[in-house]
């Protein structure tokens, strides 16, 4: 599903990625561990298209295709979901309106009428019950005065109404109590398939725990240093990431 | 990657032109340029007008011509040369219309460039229309349902021939011909403009909408507008506006008195998208607007405006609180891009007692534009208890443009409460990729970003209007991020 190859990339004609290669097939997990400024957020923006990024070298190839020429929302159209480190607040644009207009965006990008406002609001409805949001949230400025746990379980709402091929979570668990965790977490589990791939990006061992990756990745520096089974998270979480530098 | 650079998104937002640029071929009937006793008495000889009326107008213009125009305002132009300015101009065609059949094909032709076919507004909603064209109204609709209730809705210049004692009871009370330079210019040259009055008790059953639209090259335009709500009356009055695009500089200097008797309440809504000028800031309208209104007892007066057009806007609609317990609000977006350069605002009089007014302004501006909010809240010393709440919000897109706030606040009463909050902020990078990464590209993203910012105020006009006016952020705002 996902090719990255040998990929380069800077910001500022500063290089941040150095030699990245992953491969993830259609139903796998990846998790992407590695210390604070190892590139982890900078690789998610690549893959989504972030035009502050410079690609040096390298590519991203999502299904065949090379993403090179694609701005970051026909990216988005081929399936790609970014959950953010750090969402953005939209101020006045309530939740509602904002995954609406997401999602017509999305399937005029694919020669689809709107989807029907009564459709749209039992998805909403299903989506958010499938991660307890409360309705009123739903109609509050996107992630304005959002708490840190709100607004990720915002992201994986938002995901859960795309439904996309390849999901990145970027620390989607910081800022979660063990409840929202599970919630979320379970929330992700219900949206996998075999046909769909998920890039899981922590710090933690206790997200792995309910998100079970295939592979584990530690990356350092811009690099992949080490690539194993879900035991490689267990490792890191007992000994750090000292010894792998 | 062939995502839009900020130097593509700048250049194609340069290259856009004004959506609406088109002129209309209908022969006029013009005036010779030049302004003087002869032509004010022309004018009000050419409307059939009573001497009272003529009178009125040649003291406006003695007052006028002993005036300087006013350069306090936050905006550079070239002063329009008045004497080169022809004061009066006509379709051709005068006879009264009973039907759309009746009306200029290629009027109509333009009305559907501009998206508002007569037929079309008809069958859409209770919306009546009195539709000023190059300063005569060639179409009034929705007459008879409004006579049932005793509604008078006409262009003024029936209401100074049918309704002389109402007319001249209000007319120029609210705006003294003397007030400023532009007031005092109108009333002299007024060519038309619209005359309402809502009776005793009546509440208004539809919107009642005006579409201002300057066509005759070279003309200025002098609206004269007049809403009168008697006691206990409601009325919801929508103005729109739109002028084809221009190489010179055309002059429009309205004038609107709204009177709201005690329990009254008028709620008062524009849309304007006058043309702003080309990219490199010629052409445009000057758009020099007096709007003003008065509250007796338990009164109320809203002004709801979206601005996207006019190459240099000034304009204060203002409330003046005279009665008890009346109220004032104010909501404007303003929006700036390319050359334009917009001072506006409003000025809240609080005289009467617990009186109280909201002011919440949105400027919006990109391109080189420079967008100012000017505000003044007064509370007179026998004000008690008067309350003031104002919210001037800016956003800005690029670093070349400018936002500024000018508030005042006089307050001659101790027991006045007055709130002021500002607040400054850019669309970001990061909101643009957010959004993009949802599949919502930057000029939706940008859209939706906007409208956003400025939901209080679109939340505040009638739903059509809102939906009119939220396509016209988006055509004012494209590609302008940077
Ligand atoms: N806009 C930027 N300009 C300069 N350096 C940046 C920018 N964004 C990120 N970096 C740098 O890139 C490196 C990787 O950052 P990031 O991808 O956020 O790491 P991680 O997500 O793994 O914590 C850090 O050293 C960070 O300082
Ligand atoms: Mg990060």
């Amino acid at each position: 599903m996902l090719e990255v190859k040998n990929l380069h990339a800077s910001i500022n004609d500063k290089e941040i990625l150095r030699g990245i290669n992953l491969s993830i097939k259609p139903g796998e997990v990846h998790a992407i561990m590695g210390p604070n400024g190892s590139g982890k957020s900078t690789l998610s923006a690549v893959i989504a298209g972030k035009d502050e990024y410079e690609v040096t070298k390298g590519s991203v190839i999502l299904n065949g295709e090379d993403l090179a020429d694609l701005a970051p929302e026909d990216r988005a159209h081929k399936g790609i979901f970014l959950s953010f480190q750090y969402p953005v607040e939209i101020p006045g644009v309530t939740v509602t309106n904002f995954i609406k207009t997401a999602i017509n965006e999305t399937r005029k990008a694919k020669g689809l009428e709107d989807l029907p406002a009564k459709d749209m609001l039992k998805l909403i409805r299903e989506k958010a019950d499938l991660l307890e949001i409360d309705r009123k949230f739903l109609s509050r400025s996107l992630n304005q005065g959002f708490s840190g746990g709100e607004k990720k379980r915002n992201e994986i709402f938002q995901m859960a109404m795309l439904e996309p091929k390849l999901a990145i979570l970027d620390e989607t668990d910081s800022g979660l109590d063990i409840d929202a965790l599970k919630i979320v977490a379970n929330g992700v589990n219900k949206l996998k398939s075999k046909d769909n791939a998920v890039i899981v990006i922590t710090h933690y061992q206790r997200l792995l725990d309910y998100i079970v990756p295939d592979f584990v990745h530690v990356l350092h520096n811009g690099k992949i240093v080490k690539s194993g089974g879900k035991e490689l998270a267990f490792e890191l979480e007992e000994k750090g990431y000292d010894w792998l530098k | 990657m062939n995502k839009f650079t900020e130097d593509d998104l700048k250049k194609e937002l340069e290259t856009k032109e004004y959506e609406y640029g088109f002129y209309t071929d209908i022969e006029a009937d013009k005036f010779p340029i030049g302004l003087n006793e002869e032509v004010v008495i022309a004018i009000s000889k050419k409307k059939n007008e009573p001497d009272w009326m003529t009178e009125w107008r040649l003291e406006a213009f003695r007052v006028w011509k002993e005036m300087e125009e006013p350069d306090w305002a936050n905006v550079n132009y070239e002063k329009p040369k008045f004497q080169d300015i022809s004061y009066y101009s006509a379709p051709i065609q005068k006879k009264q219309l009973d039907s759309l059949d009746q009306v200029d094909p290629e009027l109509l032709k333009t009305f559907e460039k501009l998206g508002i076919s007569i037929d079309e507004q008809k069958r859409l909603s209770n919306v009546a229309v009195d539709i000023v064209i190059d300063s005569v109204s060639v179409a009034t609709t929705f007459k008879k349902t409004l006579n049932e209730k005793g509604i008078l809705f006409m262009p003024i210049s029936d209401a100074i021939q049918e309704h002389p004692e109402l007319v001249k009871k209000y007319l120029g009370t609210i705006v003294p011909t003397s007030d400023n330079f532009y007031a005092a210019l109108n009333s002299a040259v007024f060519s038309d403009g619209s005359f309402c009055y809502i009776p005793k008790g009546v509440t208004c059953p539809m919107e009642l909408s005006t579409y201002f639209r300057i066509n005759e090259g070279g003309t200025g335009q002098f609206e004269r507008t007049l809403v009168i709500a008697d006691e206990g009356s409601f009325v919801s009055y929508l103005e729109g506006c739109t002028a084809p695009a221009r190489d010179e500089n055309q002059l429009h200097a309205a004038v609107v008195e709204l009177i709201a008797l005690d329990d009254a309440e008028i709620k008062y809504s524009t849309v304007q998208n006058w043309y702003p000028g080309d990219a490199e800031g010629k052409g445009g309208v000057y758009n020099f607007v007096t709007k003003r209104g008065l509250c007796e007892k338990n009164a109320k007066i809203s002004w709801t405006q979206v601005e996207t057009g006019s190459a240099v806007t000034w304009k204060y609609p203002s409330c003046v609180l005279k009665g008890d317990n009346s109220v004032g609000e104010f909501y404007s977006i303003a929006v700036t891009n390319n050359y334009q350069q917009a001072d506006t605002g409003t000025k809240m009089i609080h005289l009467g007692k617990n009186t109280k007014s909201t002011i919440i302004s949105k400027g919006i501006s990109a391109g080189h534009s420079q967008n100012s909010y000017r505000g003044l809240v007064h509370v007179g010393a026998r004000a008690k208890n008067a309350r003031n709440f104002s919210q001037c919000d800016s956003l800005l897109m690029g670093n070349l443009c400018g936002a500024h706030t000018f508030p005042y606040i006089e307050a001659k009463n101790k027991t006045a409460q007055i709130e002021h909050e500002a607040t400054t902020s850019k669309i970001g990078e990061d909101q643009l990729f957010y959004c993009n990464q949802r599949g919502i590209n930057t000029e939706k993203a940008i859209a939706l970003i906007v409208n956003g910012f400025g939901k209080e105020v679109l939340n505040k006009l009638p739903m059509e209007f809102a939906v009119e006016a939220q396509k016209l952020l988006e055509i004012s705002l494209e590609g302008s991020v940077g």
